[in-house]
């Protein structure tokens, strides 16, 4: 104790010394791209997006669907499908207590989450990644929900979203997780086949095995204001290659100039965009010609299809 | 016949240096010692058997990169007939780390899809290492097309470090052109038969890598990252690099316990890079039986089928809610 506190009269000493001074947790957030100080409150309100400088900061798989459906009407899918450890995989930390520190940080049981929902009153089914989940990376789980997602879509006849937020495969499971990637893009073709829309929202990052697979498969590819998008992560080129990597390079608006993706779009506007282009496919979809219009040669699944949507869409006369 | 030893390999390389040595001083002095010439030969026999029957995932590993192993062309020429390569995307360039073409397997048109890597500096350096940039997962989706039009079945012959990471790559779209590999091969109207020959590395290795089969040499191995690349993620240092190769299972043996693959085809004593003729029979014996086996099934069971493999992928668990 110094020497100018053992002056100053017991009882002012305790409060003082007790009071320290305190900010509670959880009230402010540094931005990372502009080193603002911003009020939570705020932040949330803006879609955490910087409001100074539109840095659109990472969030969870479960706040992304919060902002992006209806609040009516959400569903899990596949919620009981867990992670298990089939080939008792340990590097410095065994990956089964990997798993069980990233179930306690992030309240997931594993890097995707996929809802059925309405979004502006449409049917859809939507996935989200979660980066803060082993880095978002796809083992068997984030396989089999994103087909269970499909399914459903399938189903219903109703449009497949999927936010993605991944560093990759997820080496843990070696050779099930590279083969997640087969897996998912082979259930895509089912969506494709029947003409349902499949639209791929690719946050920040979106890299290796989860780019090179259901990210870049969608009927329309979107991205995030400067999302890292791409397949070799930008060290891995800078070594290989010995070169300075282009400004922007493997950016959203550097993907977007190289045809990679069909637009940019603000997460603050993301359901207004998506289901006005939600809206315009499905008109589509549900106009298909009906069994009856054309002759005989066109097989039962399409008045089978006819009579489904029709069910699901009563108001649109089909 | 220049084997060039692995590390692993050395008790053996020293002992066959003795016998060349000694075949000289035969043929030199013309004096017959074919006895201890002959002695030494079983020796060095029994030593490499004793080596092989215990080999580490790690020298594995060395074994699918070993600069003698048969390539795609060496398949090519051994196993196939009237090979006429394809060249080129249509759109871009036409890469050579990746090779395709036309050929007759026992008779039967087919077309073959191969990564392909070289033998001498100026060589590999032609082929990128087997590098495949977009253009070449491109060149190879537009040959499986033309495959798919003409009834031929498809034979992907894999070896590769991975998708080539370059600037370049990147910006021609590497991630979807893999992607949209992995999209078609899932609903090729064609029979796939997929064979690691080498390095199976990653997402590169997979984009000609979905199919009816998947068949693994002996000692070619197949993983998601390379074991340096593991290692230097998961342990922070690439020194770790058996420990990952341990740890992945990357060995066809391991890969077929977990029930990922229909069939290890084994390889001469040694290693395929010994003795081209006897792997590559053994691989003509294995693809025309699975060719066989697929040509029996009418295309939309081979869809099916290939359909329901393709979900299967995968270990979880699942609990029923009540």
């Amino acid at each position: 104790m110094s020497w100018f506190k053992k002056l100053v009269p017991s009882t002012i000493r305790t409060e003082a010394s007790n009071k320290k001074v305190t900010v509670p947790e959880g009230l402010w957030s540094k931005c990372p791209n502009c080193n603002a100080i911003l009020y939570n409150s705020e932040l949330e309100k803006n879609y955490s997006v910087c409001p100074k400088c539109e840095h659109h900061m990472r969030i969870s798989a479960r706040t992304r669907l919060a902002m992006f459906l209806d609040e009516e009407g959400r569903e899990e899918i596949g919620k009981n499908i867990k992670p298990t450890d089939p080939l008792k995989f340990k590097d410095s930390k065994k990956y089964k207590d990997r798993i069980s520190q990233a179930q306690k940080q992030t309240k997931e049981h594993d890097a995707l989450v996929v809802m059925k929902g309405q979004l502006e009153g449409q049917t859809i089914v939507a996935a989200a990644f979660d980066f803060s989940f082993m880095g978002g990376s796809m083992g068997s789980v984030v396989g089999e929900r994103f087909v269970r997602g499909v399914n459903k879509s399938l189903e219903l006849g109703a449009p497949f979203i999927v936010f993605t937020a991944s560093g990759g495969a997820r080496m843990q499971e070696s050779l099930y997780s590279l083969f997640q990637m087969a897996k998912t893009s082979a259930a895509l073709t089912k969506l494709s086949e029947r003409g349902i829309p499949y639209i791929s929202f690719m946050t920040d990052p979106t890299m290796g095995g989860v780019s090179a697979s259901l990210a870049m498969l969608g009927d329309i590819n979107v991205a995030e204001p400067n999302a890292l998008i791409g397949f070799a992560g930008p060290r891995v080129i800078e070594q290989t290659v010995r070169e300075k990597l282009p400004e922007g390079f493997q950016r959203s608006e550097f993907l977007r100039e190289h045809g990679a993706i069909d637009m940019i779009i603000d997460r603050r506007e993301m359901r207004n965009k998506i289901s006005s282009i939600l809206a315009l496919l499905m008109a589509g979809f549900l106009n298909k010609p009906k069994a009856t219009d054309i002759s005989q040669t066109i097989d039962d699944e399409y008045a089978l299809e006819a009579e489904n949507t029709a069910e699901l869409y009563p108001d649109d006369g089909v | 016949m220049d084997l060039k030893f692995l590390d692993f390999e050395q008790p053996i390389a020293e002992l066959e240096a003795k016998i060349e040595e000694l075949r000289n001083v035969e043929f030199d002095n013309d004096i017959n010692i074919s006895d201890a010439i002959k002695q030494l030969e079983d020796k060095s026999l029994q030593l490499t058997e004793s080596i092989f029957s215990n080999l580490s995932d790690w020298q594995i590993s060395q074994l699918s990169r070993h600069p003698g192993r048969p390539y795609t062309l060496d398949y090519v020429e051994h196993i196939f007939t009237d090979f006429h390569q394809l060249h080129g995307d249509r759109a871009y360039a036409d890469d050579p780390a990746i090779v395709c073409g036309l050929a007759r397997l026992d008779g039967q048109p087919v077309m073959v899809i191969g990564h392909q890597k070289g033998r001498d500096t100026k060589e590999k350096i032609y082929r990128n290492f087997g590098m495949p940039r977009p253009e070449g997962y491109r060149k190879a989706l537009r040959i499986m097309k033309m495959a798919e039009r003409f009834h031929l079945p498809v034979i992907c012959l894999i070896d590769t470090p991975g998708a080539y990471p370059g600037i370049g790559a990147e910006e021609r779209g590497q991630s979807e052109a893999i992607a949209r590999n992995l999209f078609e091969m899932a609903r090729l109207k064609t029979p796939i038969i997929c064979t690691i020959i080498g390095e199976g590395g990653s997402g590169g290795a997979l984009a000609i890598g979905v199919g009816d089969r998947l068949i693994m040499l002996e000692y070619s191995t197949y993983s998601v990252i390379s074991p340096e690349g593991c290692a230097s993620i998961l342990w922070k240092s690439a020194d770790k690099s058996q420990l990952a190769a341990e740890a992945m299972g990357i060995t066809s043996d391991r890969i077929r316990e977990l029930g990922l693959l229909d069939e290890v085809v084994r390889e001469p004593l040694g290693g395929g890079h010994r003795n081209f003729k006897s792997i590559t029979l053994n691989l003509k014996e294995a693809l025309l039986r699975h060719l066989a086996d697929l040509k029996q099934l009418s295309i939309d069971d081979v869809l099916d089928r290939r359909y329901q493999r393709l979900l299967s992928f995968g270990a979880f668990t699942e609990e029923m809610t009540k």
